[in-house]
């Protein structure tokens, strides 16, 4: 069973009937104790750093969060929830994330190419380096949006994308997961990403 | 690299897809559900819904079935027509859609791109033109093409996206249902004064005009069109295939 980590950022209908789809039991929820007895845990977002670090912390859901990941629970953190899990971003200003992975979040803005757009808005090729969620997805095609992308995380870097400059893709730091794109979004190779998180594919 | 993206758009009377199709294989032609997931299957980046209900009723059954869509369809989608206010963006976006495209209600009330861009992000709100030479100028026309607004299209378009438009659908009406080829012309005008990704609708009659507009105007981030793949004149695989062919970047 996999709890949705509701703390009022976002839009989780896909991201609900995506579980749903692939088989799995899936609720969607902003209590500690419901959350609690889920299996596995996502952790969405989209907007904003500040503002969703700031309801994380103002729910009670980033001491949760920290403290079912220390407990070894799996956790997948999606777009903005991949890059809360880092220790900072440098969204406007300075903020601190959950600190569960070593890195930092920073703009596209200024250290693109010219004539790239931003936001990195939609279909890009991954490019696999390690970890396990992703193994044999390299050069499959998944859903990006987004202006910010995590930097300094090698110790957790998991793949990347080719946007002028390699992107941070997706990270992995054992029961701790992340995908800058979104898998809910990223047809049937967004399944399988899924389906793997939630152990139903076993992968090397 | 960034692909191009290829868009089938689907128009919705009362649930059911208007224009019909021809596919083999498929039951309902005229189900979104069934046509959407066939799309979804064949190798479309992205579907576009319109609903151009006129009545209450119809907009509940298109609520309804942008719901049974989104449930079952796992690839980006747009949902457009009688988009007015921050309730109708609220509406189409409980029911799953990821992007509000935004025609006649930006014309109405300027403000509602900016509303919506604040509170759903940029990357929610596409703004829709639909545009027709005038007098040796590109003017804005509202309610589908029929109404003339005088306003030029290219101040307008970047004026929307200053405002928080995070993408732009260029419908022209001079070339649309032409099967002539995209606007290249009215296109280029569009992406060179606006830095968001640019959508060409209107006029695609073969794929090798899907090759024809990422060549010559390689901002163009990608291509709609409805009627030349619902009739099966293009089909999608083929169609990247030939794209890919031309070292045009696509998803396989």
């Amino acid at each position: 069973m996999i709890g949705i980590i509701d703390y009022g950022v976002g839009n989780l209908f896909s991201l609900c009937s995506s579980c749903k789809a692939i088989g799995e039991e899936a609720f969607v929820s902003g209590d500690a104790s419901a959350l609690s007895k889920a299996d596995r845990l996502i952790l969405p977002g989209v907007g904003a750093f500040e503002d969703a670090a700031k309801k994380l912390r103002d729910t009670g859901m980033a001491d949760f969060v920290r403290q079912q990941a220390a407990a070894g629970k799996p956790l997948l953190g999606i777009c903005l929830g991949m890059q809360l899990l880092f220790e900072k971003s440098y969204e406007y200003g300075c903020h601190e994330g959950l600190g569960l992975l070593k890195g930092q979040v920073v703009p596209m803005e200024g250290r693109l190419p010219a004539g790239l757009k931003i936001p990195h808005m939609g279909w890009n090729a991954l490019d696999v380096k390690g970890g396990t969620l992703l193994t044999g997805l390299s050069g499959q095609y998944v859903y990006f949006v987004h202006s910010f992308f995590a930097e300094n995380c090698e110790e957790s870097l998991a793949a990347v994308t080719e946007y002028g400059i390699p992107i941070t893709a997706a990270v992995e730091k054992g029961n701790i997961y992340g995908c800058q794109f979104h898998p809910e979004k990223s047809g049937n190779v967004g399944m399988r990403i899924l389906r793997r998180f939630a152990g139903q594919e076993k992968t090397v | 690299m960034i692909t191009k993206r290829i868009i089938p758009c689907l128009d919705v009377r009362n649930g059911r897809v208007v224009k019909g199709t021809n596919f083999q294989g498929l039951q309902d032609v005229s189900s979104p559900v069934e046509l959407g997931k066939y799309y979804s299957d064949n190798g479309a980046d992205e579907l576009v819904f319109y609903d151009i209900t006129a009545s209450a009723e119809g907009r509940k059954l298109f609520t309804d079935i942008l719901t049974e869509v989104a449930s079952t369809i796992f690839i980006p989608l747009t949902v457009g027509g009688g988009i007015n206010t921050l309730e109708d963006f609220a509406r189409v976006l409980k029911c799953g859609a990821d992007k509000v495209s935004v025609n006649s209600g930006a014309i109405r009330n300027p403000a509602l791109v900016h509303d919506a861009a604040r509170l759903y992000g940029d990357q929610c709100v596409v703004l829709s033109a639909d545009v027709k030479r005038v007098d040796g100028q590109f003017r804005v026309f509202a309610k589908g093409g029929r109404e003339d607004t005088g306003m030029e299209a290219i101040s307008w378009i970047k004026r929307c996206v200053d405002n928080g438009a995070g993408e732009v659908v260029l419908n022209s009406i001079d070339t649309d249902g032409v099967k002539g080829g995209f606007d290249l012309e009215m296109l280029e005008a569009v992406s060179n004064a606006v830095d968001v990704p640019v959508i060409a609708s209107g006029g695609a009659g073969c794929a090798g005009d899907f090759v024809t507009l990422f060549q010559r105007l390689p901002k163009v981030d990608a291509g709609l069109a409805a009627s030349i793949f619902h009739f099966g004149q293009v089909k999608i695989p083929e169609l990247k295939q030939l794209l890919k062919e031309n070292n045009i970047p696509v998803r396989l």
